[in-house]
């Protein structure tokens, strides 16, 4: 079963294709890759990472958690958030309120307009 | 008009069920306010089925054979047994709520938010 | 015999689960193998039917089953003037398919929970109240009759809660079942009230009676507003979505995977009574913008308030909301132009199939992901992404479907969530180019959020706390396996997908007059 092309009446997309072109890019990517050293050569200190004359940090140290990994976004975000966030109370009342909300709304824009 | 009461007063137990449920702050009433909204559902049920001068819908030694709906009664006795499960159910989770969290006031079972 | 399964096929398809679900805890008693063996071959059985069932609807049309009737097609007796009197069991195509891909999300969440759940207590009713809830799925999506719809719409919705509160702990997870099941009853008592309102009008329970029937008066309309506000809140769309993350992160593992295909019940429902039961003579353009506001605003809202989440599951269920977005934009752009036999043709078919193709595809690639994040539950003991790291170095299984699932989810190819998302794309272009832009800003910062959460949990340096973290057993491995590879096959072969399966589907949603001639035989 060959896969066909896709036709969505604007364009197309034939998954062989794209799986094709994928192949041959990664077969370039594996040449590029055997003409490199597989290893750091040398033993002691130029057998380690240079990571700018400083230590390795440990384990704990070294990996980023997951809240400081998007900072910059969520802080450019600010005014967004600051009023969104605050919505998602958690209280059932308030659940009920939106659903209710929404109904009203919804029957104004129904059964009115 | 006044044969319309009936759905009016389908339509304001409906409302006082979420009134009850929207200014509550106690889990019990807040699920009891959802058996009144039930309550008013079903009452609105019943009443959509009613024929003008008719008779209840059985058979045997009947009056006239001029009878109310009887689907609309299958479906609220259905609807009746639905809310039984339902508020049997919310009511157990309130139960367990109220020993683990050891308070039965929604502002105060938040520990889900955002 | 085979002829009796297939002439028999709807009925079976409810009440083999259910008999299976019943029976559970007597078979429970033998055992653990003999209650393994007995979910997964229920479950086996009713995928198996419910493939037969739509290979019949897909090859000779529409199936109509009556219950109780002499023959299964009899729906109206001689003497009852044209009316059809008993409930009505109506699969079209859009049924059959997401019966078919309902009951295989089952058969995959009950081989994961063979394994997840091995060392858990309290099995015989986590089981019945799994396949409880495939009986109410596949109840929803088959049935033909409104108040049918509200009694399946009820066992989906009590099942799903007391599933997401089952294990208690310390009672957060009974809160998040706490409000699943009041949100979920209230939304059902709403869409029953506007199930009385047409029927004391129309005097008819039968979807396609009340649809020939139809004029759009001011009491159809207050029941369009209960159905389309109680069905949204059932699937999760903003601005009702705040139970949706709650009730996703605490639930088991397995559960949460079964509980987007719930969802995605209560989106089919919502198709199902605005283009079979109103059909044409709503105002199309009001209710259809009111449906692509909701689900823009469930796209941007859904994904935006992802990304700053700690918790991996809830970050997963904030995504399930977002997709839902696509889906009901998908839709919503077909409703618009329902009238338009032009625009039809040119974008708004497609804009349907994408959007029903999407359905499918996000059921395999979500399931897949929270199927992933039950599995570094089971193996870590916590959901924080703060506290997760280094885990690719030992679970590399795991890693590799991770992967799999965020690249399809992210709409990159060759995955199937590009073929979906490219049809949306291009068909909403043509219809509004600022939503079609804001769809594809909403899709970057979906991968955006993946990327978070993969480097978070596999990235880095193996942590010593997780020194002894192996694999998850194979049963799991397994099940991930099976959406991995069904991601992988729908994304390589979406155009076979699309004409045997979704374009059916979709026609049988536009084309009005077919549901209703099915049912009362072409009047």
């Amino acid at each position: 079963m060959i896969a066909e092309t896709l036709y969505t009446g604007f364009g197309a997309w034939n998954p062989i294709v794209w799986l094709i072109a994928l192949a041959v890019a990664l077969l370039f990517a594996w040449f590029i890759q055997r003409l490199g050293e597989p290893d750091i050569p040398g033993e002691g200190e130029s057998g380690k990472s240079y990571i700018s004359g400083n230590d390795e940090p440990s384990p704990e140290d070294g990996h980023i958690g997951g809240s400081n990994l998007y900072w910059g976004f969520t802080e450019a975000m600010k005014g967004y958030y600051a009023r969104v966030v605050p919505l998602h109370t958690g209280c059932l009342t308030d659940y009920v309120l939106w659903f209710l909300g929404t109904f009203a709304l919804l029957f104004i824009l129904i059964g009115v307009i | 008009m006044i044969e319309n009461i009936p759905f009016f007063c389908a339509g304001l137990l409906v409302l006082i069920g979420l009134a009850v449920i929207v200014t509550k702050r106690d889990l019990i009433k807040m699920v009891m306010g959802l058996a009144l909204v039930e309550a008013g559902v079903n009452l609105l049920l019943v009443a959509t089925g009613y024929i003008s001068g008719g008779v209840a819908p059985i058979f045997t030694n009947a009056p006239s054979t001029e009878m109310v709906m009887a689907t609309v009664q299958a479906m609220t006795l259905t609807n009746i047994v639905i809310g039984i499960a339902t508020t049997a159910l919310l009511l157990s989770f309130v139960m367990v709520i109220s020993r683990k969290y050891g308070t039965r006031d929604v502002t105060e079972m938040r520990r889900l938010k955002e | 015999m085979m002829d009796f399964i297939i002439a028999n096929a709807p009925a079976l398809l409810i009440a083999l689960p259910m008999l299976g679900a019943f029976a559970l805890p007597l078979v429970g008693r033998l055992g653990d193998t003999p209650r393994n063996a007995w979910v997964l071959g229920v479950a086996l059985i009713t995928f198996v039917i419910a493939a037969l069932l739509a290979w019949t609807v897909l090859s000779g049309g529409p199936v109509l089953y009556t219950f109780g009737a002499a023959s299964p097609a009899d729906a109206i007796p001689a003497d009852s003037g044209g009316i059809p009197i008993r409930i009505v069991f109506t699969v079209d195509a859009m049924s059959a398919f997401m019966a078919v891909f309902a009951s295989f999300v089952g058969l995959v969440t009950c081989l994961y929970s063979v394994a997840s759940e091995r060392r858990s207590s309290g099995k015989d009713g986590y089981y019945a109240l799994m396949l409880l809830l495939l009986v109410g799925i596949l109840g929803m999506v088959c049935t033909g009759d409104l108040f049918n719809f509200f009694v399946f719409l009820e066992i989906n919705s009590l099942a799903g809660a007391a599933l997401v509160a089952y294990r208690i702990d310390k009672g957060v997870s009974v809160e998040a079942g706490l409000k699943y099941g009041f949100l979920s009853t209230l939304a059902g008592l709403m869409v029953l009230y506007a199930i009385a309102l047409l029927y004391g009008q129309y005097d008819s329970l039968n979807m396609a009676v009340i649809a020939s029937r139809m004029s759009y008066t001011m009491l159809d309309k207050v029941a369009l507003a209960l159905f389309v506000a109680g069905l949204a809140l059932k699937a999760g769309a903003v601005p009702m979505h705040f139970w949706t993350p709650d009730a996703y992160s605490m639930a088991p593992g397995a559960v949460t995977a079964f509980l987007v295909v719930a969802s995605q019940a209560g989106l089919y429902g919502l198709f199902r009574i605005l283009f079979s039961v109103y059909g044409l003579t709503l105002s199309y353009v009001t209710v259809g913008w009111a449906v692509i506001i909701l689900g823009v605003l469930s796209m941007f809202v859904g994904v935006s308030m992802a990304i700053p989440q700690k918790d991996v599951k809830r970050l997963m269920a904030y995504h399930a909301v977002s997709q839902s977005g696509y889906m009901l934009l998908g839709v919503g752009v077909g409703l618009v132009v329902l009238g338009d036999a032009a625009a039809m043709d040119a974008f708004g078919r497609t804009a349907m199939e994408g959007g029903i193709f999407h359905i499918v595809n996000h059921a395999m690639y979500k399931g897949l992901l929270f199927l992933t994040a039950g599995a570094i539950f089971l193996q870590t003991g916590t959901r924080n992404l703060n506290k997760m790291g280094g885990l690719g170095h030992s679970m590399k299984w795991t890693m590799l479907f991770f992967i799999i699932g965020a690249l399809a989810i992210a709409g990159i190819p060759p995955f199937n969530g590009f073929a979906s998302k490219l049809m949306i794309y291009e068909s909403v272009f043509a219809f509004s180019p600022v939503i079609a832009v804001i769809a594809m800003v909403v899709s970057i910062l979906t991968l955006a959020s993946f990327v978070k959460v993969f480097h978070a949990i596999f990235m880095g340096p193996e942590q010593p706390k997780y020194e002894g973290v192996g694999e998850v057993p194979k049963p799991m491995l397994a099940a991930m396996a099976v959406l991995a590879i069904m991601t992988i096959l729908m994304g390589v072969f979406p155009e076979q997908i699309v004409t045997t399966v979704i374009a059916p589907a979709a026609d049988a949603l536009i084309d009005q007059g077919a549901y209703v001639a099915t049912v009362l035989g072409g009047i």
